[in-house]
C-alpha cells in the first residue's frame, strides 16, 4: 500500500471515494475517526478511575500515616526519580512529534520520532530497575523480608518487631480519629508497620505504572511497523494518534506519582 | 395469512455455517447470540448453586453438606449470577443485538473490540470457573477483607483473577455503546427520537465504564496483599479493612444499576408495545435512567451502616439512598400512565413485563426500609436482605431479560415460540418467585441472618416454603429453554413485526441482515409513534 491509498468505489459511483482504511459500518472517514476519539477518551476515563482506586488508598493512609509516609519517601532517590520525570515528558514531546510528522504525510520522520518515543520509555524502565533493585537491597520490598531501618528512629529492637508486629499495630480508625493522625514521635514499630503500607503503595502504583509504559512500547512497536509500511497519510493516522493519547496519559500519571511518591515533606 | 411468511434466503445466521464463520465473526448479532448462549450455561451452573442452598435450608440442621461447603455454594452462587450472568445478561445480548439496528446502524462503532469482550468474557469465565473446580471460595461474592486476605484458604485469587478479567468485557461493552450512540446514529435518529431501550443502555454504559475500573484496582490491592503480602487492607499490618468495603461498593453498588438499567429499558419497550401507546413523559423517563446512573454513584455507603462508618457519614448515605427512589418512581409511575387507556394486550412479554411492575414495586421499595438508617442496623445481613436484593435482582432484572427475550426472539431467529408454554412459564415464573422470596421478607425481619447453613426450627416452614418455591421457579426457567430450542426448527414464521410495535428494529427483516438495513433508514418520526400506527391498521381493516 503505497501512501494516500484512495480510489473510487467498486461500482464506479461518482459520488464516493473510499479510504482503505474505511471499515464497512462507516460512512465517512470523518466517522470513523470521531468514534475512534471518543472512544478513545472514554477509555482513558476508565483509566482513571483504575488508578483513582489507589490514589484513594494512598490519600487515607497518607493521612493517617503521614510521618511514616514522609520518612519513607526521604528514601526515594530524587535523582532518579527527577530523571525519569525529565525522561517521561521528553517522550511525551517526541510522541507529540510523531503524530505530527503523520499528520503531515513524513514517512520517514514519523517511525523516527515513534522510535525515540520508545528508547525514552525503555530508558524510564532502565531507571525503574535501578530504583527497584535498591529497594530489593535495601528490605523495602513489602512482605515478609520487609525491615525499615530507619535514619531517626533507634534500631533498639527492630529485628524482632516482625513477628510481634500485628500486636503493636497503630490503632486504626478510632484511635488515630480520636488523637488525631500527627503522631510526630512514632516508634520503630510503628515505623515498621506503616512505612510498609507506603512501599506497598509505592510498589503497587508504579508498578502498575510501568506495566502500562510496557504496553504502550508494544503498541508502538505495532504502530511503528505500519508507519514504516506507509498505511498513514494525512487522510489517515488515527492509530498514530491514538497511540499517542494513551503515551501521554501513562506520562501524566508519572506526573502526579513522582510528587506523591517522591516528595512528601521533602523540605523537612 | 400467516402461512405466507417466510424466513428470508439471506440473513444474518446465513452468512457462512462454519465454526469459524462464528468465531471470528465482527456481526454484533451473531456476537449477541454466542453471549447468549454463554450467560445461559452461567444462569444453569450458578443456578445449580442456588439449588444447592435450598437443599440445605430444608431442614434447620446442617445436615446437606458442612458449613465450608454451605460457604462456597452461596460464594459461587453469587460471583457467578452477579459477574458471569447479570451484569452481561442484558445489555451484552439485547444491548449487543438490537441497538445498532435501533439506532439505524450497521453495526457497533468497533466490532472487533465487541468481539474481543466475548472472548475477555469467555477467559473470565474460565478462570472462575476453574477456581470453582478445584476447591471453590468460601469468602461470599463481596471478597471482604481481612478474611479473603489473610484467613481463607480457598481459592480467592483465581476466583478474583476471573472476575477482574470479566469486568474488561463489561467495560468494553459499555465504551463501545457510548461511541456507538453518539456517532452511529441514522440520519434523523437525533437523541430525542432515540428508544428508551438505548437511553437505557447509554446510562448502564457510563456506570460500567467508571465503575468498573474501580473493582479491578480493587482486586488488584487485594491480589498483591493476598499474593505477594503486601499490606494494604489488612489490619494486623496497619491497613484498613473498611476502606476495601468503600472501594468494592463505590463499583459493586452502582453495579446494581448495570443489572436493573437495561431492565428499565427493556420494559419501557414492552409496555409501549403491547399497550399501543407512546411512552407517557418520554424525556422524564430518559432522563431518570441517567438520574439513576448519577445517583447510584452517591450511595455506597448505605451497604456499611454496621461496619463502623461515621454517624454523619451513614445518615448523609441514608439520605441519598432514597434519592434513588426517585427517579426509579418516575418510571413506574410513567409506565402505569402509559398502560392508562391503552389497548393492553396479554402475550408473553407483556406478562413478564406486569411481573417486573409488582416485583420491582416490592423490591424498591424494601430497599427504602433498608436504607433508613435505624431499621438497617437491624436488618442488615438478614434474609430481610437477601430478599429484597432478589425482588430487584430476579423479580426485576430476569424479568425484564426474560421479557425482552420473549419479545425479541423472533428478530434473533425469525421464528415464534410456543404462545402457550410461554404464558404457562412466565406465570410459574411469577409464582414461583413469590413463593420462594417473599417467605424470606418473613424470615429476615424474625430475625433470620443470611450465609448459614442452619437456623432455629420455628423458621422451618418459611424455609421450606421458599424451597418449594425455588422448585416452582427452576421449572420456569427450564421451560423456555426447550421450546426456544424448539421453535428454532418448528415454529412459526414470525416475519419482520409480528407485534406491530414501531421500533426501527421492526422495520427491517428477521432475521435482519448481516448489515442490518438494505439501505441505511432515515427518521422522520417520533419514538413510539402508536398513533400513527395505529390508525395505519385501522386504515388497513
Amino acid at each position: 500500500m503505497s501512501n494516500a491509498v484512495v480510489h473510487a468505489d467498486g461500482h464506479g459511483h461518482a459520488h464516493a471515494t473510499h479510504h482503505s482504511a474505511l471499515q464497512h459500518h462507516f460512512d465517512t472517514m470523518a466517522q470513523q475517526k470521531e468514534a475512534a476519539v471518543v472512544g478513545m477518551w472514554v477509555f482513558l476515563v476508565t483509566e482513571i478511575l483504575f488508578f483513582g482506586g489507589l490514589f484513594a488508598a494512598y490519600m487515607v493512609y497518607r493521612i493517617w500515616y503521614f510521618d511514616a509516609f514522609a520518612e519513607a519517601s526521604r528514601s526515594l532517590s530524587l535523582f532518579w526519580g527527577g530523571l525519569n520525570t525529565a525522561v517521561l515528558i521528553g517522550s511525551s514531546l517526541t510522541m507529540a512529534m510523531a503524530v505530527r510528522s503523520a499528520q503531515t504525510n513524513k514517512r520517514t520522520a514519523t517511525v523516527n520520532w515513534l522510535v525515540l518515543t520508545m528508547i525514552l520509555g525503555a530508558v524510564f524502565l532502565g531507571v525503574k530497575v535501578i530504583e527497584y533493585a535498591d529497594k530489593f537491597e535495601h528490605h523495602h520490598v513489602p512482605g515478609y523480608n520487609f525491615q525499615w531501618a530507619s535514619h531517626e528512629a533507634p534500631a533498639a529492637g527492630a529485628p524482632s518487631t516482625l513477628l510481634g508486629a500485628g500486636e503493636h499495630a497503630p490503632a486504626t480508625e478510632g484511635a488515630a480519629a480520636a488523637e488525631g493522625h500527627r503522631e510526630l514521635s512514632l516508634n520503630a514499630d510503628q515505623l515498621q508497620l506503616t512505612t510498609q503500607i507506603y512501599f506497598s503503595l509505592y510498589f503497587t502504583m508504579t508498578g502498575l505504572h510501568a506495566l502500562h509504559m510496557i504496553v504502550g512500547i508494544g503498541i508502538m512497536l505495532v504502530i511503528t511497523w505500519m508507519a514504516w509500511k506507509g498505511k498513514f497519510d494525512d487522510q489517515y493516522y488515527t492509530p498514530v494518534e491514538m497511540a499517542g493519547l494513551y503515551w501521554h496519559f501513562v506520562d501524566i500519571v508519572w506526573i502526579f506519582l513522582f510528587p506523591l511518591l517522591y516528595l512528601v515533606e521533602r523540605h523537612v | 395469512m400467516l402461512d405466507k411468511l417466510k424466513i428470508p434466503d439471506h440473513h444474518y445466521l446465513h452468512d457462512g455455517h462454519s465454526l469459524r464463520s462464528w468465531l471470528l465473526t465482527k456481526d454484533h448479532k451473531r456476537i449477541a447470540i454466542m453471549y447468549l448462549m454463554s450467560i445461559s450455561v452461567m444462569f444453569f451452573i450458578g443456578g445449580l448453586f442456588a439449588v444447592g442452598i435450598r437443599f440445605e435450608l430444608a431442614t434447620p440442621q446442617g445436615d446437606f453438606v458442612t458449613a465450608d461447603t454451605y460457604n462456597k455454594f452461596f460464594t459461587m452462587h453469587g460471583v457467578i449470577m452477579v459477574f458471569f450472568f447479570l451484569i452481561p445478561s442484558i445489555p451484552a445480548v439485547l444491548g449487543n443485538f438490537l441497538i445498532p439496528p435501533m439506532i439505524g446502524a450497521k453495526d457497533l462503532a468497533f466490532p472487533r473490540i465487541n468481539l474481543l469482550s466475548l472472548y475477555i468474557y469467555w477467559i473470565g469465565g474460565i478462570f472462575t470457573l476453574y477456581a470453582m473446580i478445584s476447591g471453590g471460595v468460601d469468602t461470599g461474592w463481596t471478597f471482604y477483607t481481612p478474611y479473603s486476605a489473610t484467613g481463607s484458604n480457598t481459592n480467592v485469587v483465581p476466583t478474583a483473577i476471573g472476575i477482574f478479567i470479566a469486568g474488561f468485557s463489561s467495560i468494553l461493552t459499555g465504551l463501545n455503546f457510548i461511541v456507538t450512540i453518539h456517532r452511529m446514529r441514522a440520519p434523523g435518529m437525533t437523541w430525542f427520537r432515540l428508544p428508551l431501550f438505548v437511553w437505557a443502555h447509554y446510562a448502564t454504559s457510563l456506570v460500567q465504564v467508571l465503575g468498573t475500573p474501580v473493582i479491578a484496582i480493587t482486586i488488584v490491592m487485594l491480589a498483591v496483599e493476598r499474593g505477594l503480602g503486601f499490606g494494604i487492607f489488612d489490619p494486623a499490618r496497619g491497613g484498613d479493612p473498611v476502606l476495601f468495603q468503600h472501594l468494592f461498593w463505590f463499583y459493586s453498588h452502582p453495579a446494581v444499576y448495570i443489572m436493573i438499567l437495561p431492565a428499565l429499558g427493556v420494559m419501557s419497550e414492552l409496555i409501549s408495545t403491547f399497550s399501543r401507546k407512546t411512552v407517557f413523559g418520554y424525556s422524564f423517563v430518559a432522563f431518570s435512567s441517567l438520574a439513576i446512573a448519577v445517583f447510584g454513584f452517591i450511595v455506597w455507603a448505605h451497604h456499611m451502616f454496621v461496619a463502623g462508618i461515621s454517624t454523619y457519614a451513614a445518615m448523609v448515605f441514608s439520605f441519598l439512598s432514597f434519592s434513588v427512589a426517585i427517579p426509579s418512581a418516575v418510571k413506574m409511575f410513567n409506565w402505569t400512565a402509559t398502560l392508562y387507556k391503552g389497548a393492553i394486550s396479554f402475550e408473553t412479554p407483556m406478562l413478564y413485563a406486569y411481573g417486573f411492575m409488582g416485583l420491582f414495586a416490592i423490591g424498591g421499595l424494601t430497599g427504602l426500609f433498608l436504607a433508613t438508617l435505624g431499621l438497617d442496623v437491624h436488618m442488615h445481613d438478614t434474609y430481610f436482605v437477601v430478599a429484597h436484593f432478589h425482588y430487584i435482582m430476579v423479580g426485576g432484572a430476569i424479568m425484564s431479560y426474560m421479557g425482552g427475550l420473549h419479545f425479541w426472539w423472533p428478530k434473533m431467529t425469525g421464528r415464534m415460540y410456543s404462545e402457550f408454554f410461554s404464558r404457562v412459564s412466565a406465570i410459574m415464573v411469577f409464582v414461583g418467585f413469590n413463593i420462594t422470596f417473599f417467605p424470606q421478607f418473613v424470615v429476615g425481619y424474625l430475625g433470620m441472618p443470611r450465609r448459614y447453613h442452619s437456623y432455629p426450627d420455628e423458621m422451618q416452614v418459611l424455609n421450606v416454603m421458599s424451597s418449594a418455591g425455588a422448585t416452582v421457579l427452576g421449572l420456569g426457567y427450564v421451560l423456555p429453554v426447550i421450546y426456544f430450542l424448539w421453535s428454532l426448527k418448528y415454529g412459526q414464521v414470525a416475519g419482520p413485526n409480528p407485534w406491530g410495535a414501531s421500533g426501527l428494529e421492526w422495520q427491517t427483516q428477521s432475521p435482519p441482515l448481516t448489515e442490518n438495513f438494505l439501505k441505511v433508514p432515515i427518521v422522520d418520526r417520533e419514538p413510539y409513534d402508536y398513533e400513527h400506527l395505529v390508525a395505519k391498521e385501522k386504515h388497513l381493516v
